[in-house]
Formats: C-alpha cells, structure tokens, sequence
C-alpha cells in the first residue's frame, strides 16, 4: 500500500513537471503569436492590445498559473488560430488518436504473443531463423517509409483501401476502423518485430527453467505447459516493453498519420506547431505525455499483481 | 504414455544440445551477416567523405529523373543530380549525425547514470525524477518541441536527439553501478583507499560497458531512424543537403516515375540500421 | 492602410503569395488577357449536374469566415464561393454586375449609384435588402482590413428602395475595386462562425485540420453551381497530395509542382495557367553586401533565370526582370528580363569591385512550407557558388518568416513570390517606396518615390502608364532584387470532372466545375 501511494505521490510529480515543462518550452519560442494573428500591417497599438487580451503580457509565473488552473478544471484555453476552445477542437482529435493507438496495440500482441511463443519454443529451426531475420529488417525501416510502401503497395496498387479517404468515426465507424488498420499495420511491425525478440528470448530463458521440466513431468501437455505455465512466466519481462511500446506508438502515429492523411492528434499537433497556436500544442503535449505517465504507472501497479516481489524492492 | 513422455524429455534433451549447436552457429550467422553489412556500410561512409563521383550538389538539366546506368548507377534525382553521390555523402550525413547523438548521449548519460548509481540519495532521486519525465514523453514529441524552440538543421537535429537518448543512457548506467557498487572488488578499493572518482570511472566503469555497448547499437540505430523521421516531417537536415532520410522523404513522390529515388537511399538507410542491429545482437548472444 | 492577405499554408503548395495594397482597379482589364495560358485540352464530356467533389487545399481557414475580416488568400480563394459583393471579377478579371444588377460612376469619380438586383437571396432564405447592402459597406470600414477606402465614404443615400448611391469625400476612380466587399445580412451575429452569403454555395460546416463542406445554392440569382456538395479537404502533408490524387481521395488540387503534376497525369487532367506573382530573390537593400548596387547586379548575372524554370519546372512560367507581371500586358516590359543574362565572369569583377574579389556568405532565408520556392533556391545557391558566392539555405517556419524577414527586416536574401490580389499595377509596385510600410526589402531611391508620387495624383492614364513603366526600369536598374519569374500554376482535376477556369486574382471558382 505504502509502495502504491509512493507511486501515486510520483505520478502526480511527475504530471506538475511535465505541465511546466511544455509550459515553459513555448515561452521560449521565438515569433510573436499576436504578431502572426493580425498579419503584418497591423499597428503596433493593435499588436499590443491584442497581446493585452491574449494575456500574453503577464508574468510567466501568473501565466503557469492561470493556465495549469484552467487546465486542470479541463478549460484549455482559446485556439489562436480558430478562436474556439481547444477541448473543442481536441475532443473531436482525441478518440482517432486512441482508436488507432489501441488498434496497433492489439496488432502487436496479436502478431507477437503467437509468434514469440512459436520462435522460442523452436528455437534454431529454420522458420524461427528466417523469422528472425525478417525481424531484423522490419525494425530497420524507418516508419514513416513503411507507411508510404503500405500506401503504394496495399492502396494504390491492391486497391485494398483508398489511400488518404480517411473515413470519419461519425459517419461510419465500420469504414473507420478499417481505414485505420493500414496505418495500424504500419505502426505495429516495427514493434511487432521487437516484441516477438523480447518475448522469444523470454521464452528460451523460461524453457530451461527447472519448473518446466517439472511441468512435463507431471504430465502436461506440450499446449499446457507453453500457454499455461510458460507464457505468464516469460510475460513480465515482456510487459515493461509492451507499456514502453505505447509511448512509442503514440509518438508513430504523429509521422504516420502524416502519411495517412488522418486528422488526429498527430497532426493538428504538427499543424498547431507551425501556426504557433501555444494552447493547443501545449494541451496535446500535457495530454500525450500525460497518457504515457499513466499507462506506466498502471503497469507498475500490474507489476505488483503478476509478481509480489517488486514491492519489496 | 509414459514413454512418450521419456522420449519427450529425451528429444528436449537431445534438442538442447542440438540447440547449443545451433545457437553456436548462428551466432556466427548473426556476426558474419551483420559484421559484412556494417563493415561494408562503413565503408561506403568512408569512401563518400573523401570522393563521389560527381558534386552531390551538382544540378544537371539534362538529367532529370535519369534512370541508373553506367553514367549513374543509381541515376539521377529531379535536379539531375547524381544520386550515386548523394547516398555516398548522404550516409555520411546520416552517420555523422547517429554517432554524434550518440556520443552526446551515452557521454552524458554515463556521466549521470555513474553518478546517481554510485552517490544514490536526494540527488539520485532529483535526477531520475527528471529523468522520469523526460522518458514519459514520446521522444518524437520532445523532438518536434526542441526543434521549434532551436529551428530545424543538423546540429540542432544533434542536439534534440542526444539530449533525448540522455535519460535511457543514464538509467542504464546506474542500475549496472547500484549493482556493482556493493560488490566486493569495490569495498577492498575503498578499503585500499581509493578515491571515489577513481572508483567510479577506473574500476566500475569498465565492467559496465558490455551492457553499455549494447545499447549505444541500439542508440545508433534509433538516431539512425529517428533522423528520417525528423527529416519526413521537415525538421531534420535542411536541404540542399543530403541525408538518407531527407532523401526518402524529399522522394517519395516520385515513387512512380522514378523508384530509384527512393530505392536506393531506402536500402541505404535499412542496410546501415540492419547491419549494426544484427551485429550488436550477435555480440551480445556471445558475451 | 494597405492589406495584407497571407498565405497561411503548412506545407509546400499554396503560393508563398501575400497580395498587397488594394490600390484600385484599372479599366484595362478587357485587353490584359490575363492568364489563361490554358492548355485545356480535354474538356470534352457532357456537363452533368448534381454530384460532389472533395477538393485538395493544403492549409485550413485559419482567420476567420468572416468576409470582411479574412486576410488570408487561402480563405479569400474559398469565401468567393459563399460570399458576393455589389460587384465580383469574371474569370477575364472584369468586374461584373453580381448583387447589384446595374451601376453607374460619375465622371469626377465621387458619387456611384447601385441597382440591386431583384430577388437575390441569401443562404438563409431571406431576401437581400438596400440595409443589408448600406450594412455591409459600413461593417467593411469598421471590421475590415483594408478600411482607407471605406473611410472614404462620405454618405450612402437610399434613392428610392432599389437603389443606394455612394458618396465619396475625395474622388477615388478605382473605387468600384472595393464594391466587391461581400454582402452579409445585417441580421446575423456571428459572421466569424456563421457563414451566410449569397454566393453560389452555402457553408455547411467545417471541422478544424480536417475538411469544409460548401452545398449548392439552389436559388442562387445566376448560373447555379452544377455540383451538389464540394468537400474542401485539408491536405497539410504536400507528401500525400499525390497520393491522394492517385487513389481518387482528392479530386482536385492546385498549384502542382511540375513533378506531381506528372505523377498524377494518368488520373488527372491537368490545366496550366500562370500564378501572376513575382518570384524573386528579394534582397534586403539595407544590409552590408546587399547595399552596394554592384554586388546586387552580380547576384543577378550570377544566376541563370532558364536553368532556374528548367530544373525546377520543365521550364514552364514566364521569365520577369522587374515587379510586374506578364497579365498586366499595358505595363509590362518584357524587355527587362534579359536585363542581366547569366555571366560568371562579369560578376565576379562586379565582386571585386564592390571590394569582394573572394566572393561572400550569403545566406538565403526560405518559408519551409512552398516545396517550389525551396527548390529555386536550392538552384541558386548553385548558381551562385559559380560567381564566388557562398549561399546557404535557412529554412523557417512562415510563422517565424512574417516576423523575422517581413516585419522585421532582420535577413540578407529570401526567395518568395510576390502577388497582387487586386488587378492593378499600382498593388505591386507600391511597396518599393523608401516609406512604405511594406518595403521589406529596404529599397531606397529618391527618383522612385518621387515618380511614383506622381504615377498615383494623376488621372490621365498615359502619364500613369508612363510612371509605371519608368519605376520598372528604376528597379531593374538598380538591380533592387534578383527577379526570376512568373510561376507556372498546375492545378490537377479528376478526369471524371470538368469546367476549371483560372481567374487573374486569387480565388478558386467552384461554381464552374462539373461531373462528366
């Protein structure tokens, strides 16, 4: 217990540093946001007034306040650019964002739990090598480029989808989610590559273990023993790469979403960065990075579920 | 079926040691496969710092999107450029700016990470909260915010992502010194006398650096990834520069009309990353 | 106060253009053919109405839907569909009657009479009225950007319930120009939000970074639009406009690179017009180098024009020596582009004169999001390596580019192209005055302030047309930039539609298009 509240006390820390963080990062920035709103000719009276009403004349300390106030009570501030509350604007963003991360995610055990356990428990025959070094290739493709031989090859040559129709949840949600397995497909191979290695090794370190054997000997079944005792074993290792993995492919989407032509998070976050909007850039950071944090920290929290030891510790 | 089960234990057996066989063999594999394709890829890097066959600058009109021939072997891009020369220098480019990310992160990494592990306490505790942070954002994400504070080209694409690989690095180094500073050839060099400086860098220091070659592959590797995507969403090398990621991404729509444009620097930028991946996990089978 | 419409565009394809100064418009409109170079070929297919298209546009309305508050071309090129003045352009850039079915002008150009026409209705179903119309004109001088001419109206008189007439304080002969700001109903008070207008589309609904839907008017007073529903989609990522144009995700997109205009040619047809905008390598006159005249003459026989349009775009656009575009033939010289052919060797010695034997750093700033502007100066950094210059490239966000180079004036070199949104010469040559707030390229010449003072307090057209072409000449002498060309635009459309037309000003006429 003492050990959760730690965490808790650690994940709230680490929420505050992370707001400042992106706080403070977009006061650095050069330009003036006012500046970029009225465009050029504007006099600098109106410049200066619009910067009055903007708030961007208080002191940053005041400014962090207001604004990790605001945040907090889910207010997020007013786009620059559309003059429409961000929670507005991000609301409408966030569930593609998540749809699509949570469809990677699935691709990924659904590729890599089979093909771990299938490589390590036949470790050395041919298919484990050549699936090995189809591995090996996979991770070595930059993600982006994946995405585009995705689009070229299963879109504009299978047919199999229309590159760049993306498909709003709103409309049909069928023909949402299966516009976003393509960019799904791309996010997850490199990390699927990545978790069939580390749930392979996982594997072939258990398979020596003395309980295995114990396990045959009491009669189990090859099945048995691999999905039963096996797998949970050679899992918790695993499971700090499946929660770092979520990071990752958050981070993925904002290039592959690019790709794709999907209006998420990714992209309203590279659009909001040029146009210099601060409230909605800085809410897509908190708010992702946020997301990390608490993915982590349910995972350490899971630990201690699958495997009492770690509190001790 | 108590005899399948013997023949069962027997065959796992049997297996094992064929498996030792095996492992030993591909090991091999791994090294042989990965060792040619990194020696080779560092050699295309050396070649194209000191000569190209044509300016990768070089504008030509009149061979626009000329496809590879004898002239160009990997043809020309839609400048007439040579793109030959472009991947040579461009790999160059790329390298340069993996090992650097590198360097800047594993050295300040390790210089963290020996000092949290081996002085523990408030300040341990200071800097893996930051650390903490600075791994619970997506690094693309800390990327895209350095970038728009410094502005975009190859030193501040250096200096965002060294800065990123920091916290993994540290991390790295201090679990290795909390797990080597109780042991017993630290207490007698305390015991000797031994000042704690000389401690941390002259005796710990080198029984830390398999597991911390390990990741500086796979570092490399990332900074190696991470340079083409920057480069896709046009943060990274500023052109008329030439690196492989920008070269993938400035191409991609030519995709029909002239492949070799992406074709090649794409098997540069796989058969780089692919060459150290395969060698740093030979390695590691081995030690 | 001069306007500024900017180009608020990501990535790479909307021109780098900002239209400046609504000076006035010239009558000369019927004989400048303007640009329709048109290569539009294969325009056979029957017209079909109804059906939708989804139209590519690389950067969303970011200002506002407000007519009378936007500045952005982006937004202008769109809000022509929806909204409508007194007066609009065709597409030969003539002013035509739109929700005034007649006007006339009085010879001292104070006083102009509209009819409006009958039974023209706005999106919402009512009626336009002579108050929605004398509204429109007073919001324009309080909310609008470009408020000088507007504030020039002395009084709006109701002549009888058809009829307004327009009273200025000081006369004003390109007034009309200003007559096609939009007509709203007085009746609606969010205009940013709400978009009512008379055009020949309806505004639906837009969802930021993501797309706009316009709907088809179907009581619009003149020739209805033929498709039922247009979808503007934002394609910020200018990687996957070929994309999107092959797999049919995009029907539409203009402002192709040559590159992926041939990319896309199986699906697409594409149509060729002109941007009517002055690339250039602008120079900041104020700044060691840049100051002394000969390393600017050097600059500009350093670099070869041709080679520029070859690599870049299979040398389409036409080559410009002066700001002045071809469209505005009557003022136009085409004789100015060979003013400094490419010679290496006249260059350098005009270097080593200017005290440079050795060349200098030169460095290039270039907005990041107009792929044909950064492959220019990718060319002239070649270029000019040959003279001995030492040219770098700096890539900025167009953020950072309005207020470091535009406003600022803190850069050596950029290279952008530079419009007029309004049809007349005035627009593109008033910013080289040493005062004028827009002169971000520091230019200083006390014979082009002078002359061009003159140009604008006559109103005898020969003499205006003679100042003009005198403050070309001034700037080709002084070499005041490094003048490369009116660019090439390709706009892509889906060979399943027809019925694009180019317009001399920056708008993107939806009305027009058609299902085969």
């Amino acid at each position: 217990m003492k050990y959760i509240i730690k965490k808790i006390g650690t994940l709230i820390l680490t929420l505050f540093i992370i707001s400042f963080l992106s706080f403070l990062a977009f006061q650095i920035i050069p330009g003036d946001a006012a500046l970029s709103r009225l465009g050029t000719d504007a006099t600098p009276e109106q410049v200066e007034a619009l910067r009055e009403e903007m708030g961007l004349n208080a002191p940053m300390l005041v400014r962090y306040g207001n604004w990790l106030k605001d945040f907090v009570s889910g207010d997020f501030g007013t786009s620059y650019s559309y003059n429409m509350p961000v929670s507005e604007m991000l609301a409408g963003k966030l569930p593609i964002t998540l749809v699509l991360t949570a469809l990677s995610f699935l691709l990924i055990l659904a590729i890599s739990i089979p093909l771990g356990l299938f490589t390590g428990s036949r470790e050395g025959s041919r298919l484990d090598r050549a699936t090995m070094m189809a591995n090996q290739v996979l991770m070595s493709i930059p993600g982006f480029f994946l995405g585009i031989l995705i689009t070229a090859v299963l879109g504009l040559g299978m047919k199999l989808f229309i590159p760049g129709a993306y498909v709003s949840y709103r409309e049909d949600f069928g023909g949402f989610l299966y516009y976003l397995i393509f960019p799904a497909i791309a996010i997850a191979l490199p990390k699927c590559a990545m978790g069939v290695k580390m749930l392979r090794s996982s594997v072939i370190g258990q398979l020596h273990m003395d309980y295995v054997r114990t396990a045959y000997s009491k009669g189990n079944s090859q099945h048995r023993v691999m999905y039963h005792h096996i797998l949970k074993n050679a899992m918790i290792p695993v499971l700090t790469f499946w929660a770092l993995t979520i990071s990752d492919i958050v981070a993925n989407s904002i290039i592959i979403e690019q790709v794709f032509t999907i209006p998420g998070l990714g992209s309203m976050l590279i659009q909001s960065i040029s146009n210099r909007d601060y409230p909605v850039v800085q809410a897509i950071i908190v708010m992702v990075a946020g997301l990390v944090v608490v993915i982590n920290f349910l995972v350490d929290l899971l630990y201690t579920k699958i495997d009492p030891r770690v509190t001790i510790e | 079926m108590r005899k399948r089960f013997e023949t069962k234990i027997a065959a796992e057996q049997s297996d094992r040691e064929g498996n030792k066989f095996m492992k030993k063999k591909r090991k091999n594999y791994n090294i042989i496969i990965g060792g040619t394709i990194a020696a080779a890829m560092a050699l295309f890097v050396l070649v194209g710092l000191f000569y190209t066959p044509y300016d990768p600058d070089a504008m030509n009109g009149s061979a626009k999107f000329a496809a590879p021939s004898l002239q160009h072997f990997f043809g020309c891009d839609q400048f007439g450029r040579d793109i030959f020369s472009r991947v040579l220098k461009g790999s160059g480019t790329t390298f340069l700016v993996a090992v650097s990310t590198v360097i800047l992160g594993a050295g300040t990494g390790t210089v963290i990470g020996v000092l949290t592990g081996y002085i523990g306490g408030w300040f341990d505790e200071i800097l893996m909260r930051i650390n903490d942070v600075i791994v619970s954002f997506p690094s693309i994400l800390l990327a895209l915010v350095f970038i728009s504070i410094l502005s975009p080209g190859k030193y501040n694409v250096i200096l965002a992502l060294g800065i990123i690989f920091i916290p993994s690095f540290a991390r790295l180094v201090r679990s290795e010194y909390i797990k080597n500073k109780n042991l017993d050839y630290v207490a007698s060099a305390r015991l000797m006398g031994v000042g704690k400086f000389r401690i941390m860098f002259v005796h710990i220091l080198p029984n830390a650096l398999p597991t911390l070659l390990a990741s500086v592959a796979i570092g490399f590797n990332n900074a190696v990834l991470a340079e083409a995507g920057m480069s896709y969403l046009g943060i990274g090398v500023q052109p008329p520069d030439a690196s492989l990621g920008r070269m993938l991404s400035e191409s991609q729509t030519y995709l029909g009309n002239a492949p070799w444009c992406v074709i090649f620097p794409g098997l540069a930028v796989i058969l780089m990353v692919l060459g150290v991946g395969l060698l740093s996990d030979g390695l590691q089978k081995r030690g | 106060m001069k306007r500024v419409q900017f180009v608020k565009t990501l990535l790479l394809v909307v021109g780098v253009t900002f239209a400046l100064a609504l000076g006035g418009c010239s009558g000369e409109k019927e004989d400048s053919q303007s640009s329709e170079e048109g290569n539009v070929s294969q325009k056979a297919g029957e017209p079909e109405e109804g059906g939708s298209i989804v139209v590519g546009i690389p950067q969303d309305i970011e200002d506002s839907l407000d007519p009378h508050a936007a500045v952005a071309a982006g937004t202008e090129e769109i809000l022509f569909n929806i909204y409508e003045g007194l007066l609009k352009y065709d597409e030969n850039g003539n002013l035509i009657d739109a929700v005034a079915s007649a006007h006339t002008a009085s010879d001292d150009g104070k006083t102009y009479t509209f009819t409006l026409r009958d039974g023209v209705k706005f999106h919402d179903g009512s009626t336009v009225t002579l108050d929605d119309v004398i509204y429109s004109i007073e919001r324009s001088a309080d909310v609008g950007v470009s408020t000088s001419a507007f504030l020039n109206v002395a009084e709006i008189n109701k002549l009888d319930d058809k009829t307004i007439e327009v009273v200025l304080a000081e006369p004003d002969t390109e007034f009309l120009c200003y007559m096609t700001t939009a007509i709203i109903p007085a009746s609606n008070e969010d205009p940013a939000k709400n978009a009512i207008g008379t055009g020949p589309y309806k505004f639906v609904s837009r969802s930021p970074q993501e797309n706009i839907i316009l709907e088809k008017n179907e009581e619009y007073w003149g020739e209805p639009a033929h498709l039922d529903q247009v979808t503007l989609k934002i394609v910020s990522d200018a990687n996957a406009i070929v994309t999107n144009l092959k797999s049919g995700a995009i029907d539409m997109y203009c402002r192709l690179t040559t590159v992926q205009a041939a990319e896309v040619e199986s699906v697409c047809d594409i149509y060729e017009g002109t941007m009517n905008l002055v690339q250039a390598m602008y120079l900041n006159n104020a700044v060691e180098p840049l100051n002394d005249v000969r390393v600017r003459q050097a600059l500009a026989y350093a670099i070869n024009e041709q080679e520029v349009l070859d690599l870049t775009s299979d040398g389409k656009g036409t080559i410009i020596g002066t700001s002045m575009i071809p469209a505005f033939e009557k003022y136009y010289l085409p004789e100015l582009a060979d003013a400094y052919p490419q010679d290496v060797e006249k260059a350098k010695e005009l270097l080593a004169e200017a005290g440079y034997p050795d060349g200098f750093d030169l460095t290039i700033t270039v907005p990041s999001n107009y792929q044909p502007h950064i492959d220019t100066a990718q060319v002239l950094v070649e270029q000019l390596k040959q003279a001995g210059v030492n040219a770098e490239i700096q890539l900025i966000e167009w953020d950072s580019w309005l207020s470091d180079v535009y406003s600022d004036r803190n850069y050596q070199a950029t290279v952008v192209g530079v419009d007029a949104s309004v049809l007349t010469p005035k627009a593109l040559l008033e910013r080289f005055n040493s005062a004028a707030g827009n002169n971000f390229v520091n230019y200083q010449n006390d014979e082009y302030d002078e002359l061009f003072a003159k140009a604008t307090s006559t109103t005898n057209d020969e003499e205006v047309t003679e100042s003009y072409l005198e403050l070309e000449r001034l700037l080709s002498e002084d070499c005041a930039n490094v003048y490369i060309q009116d660019m090439a635009n390709l706009v892509a459309l889906n060979k399943d539609f027809g019925g694009y037309e180019f317009y001399p000003i920056y708008v993107m006429d939806l009305s027009k298009l058609y299902k085969k």
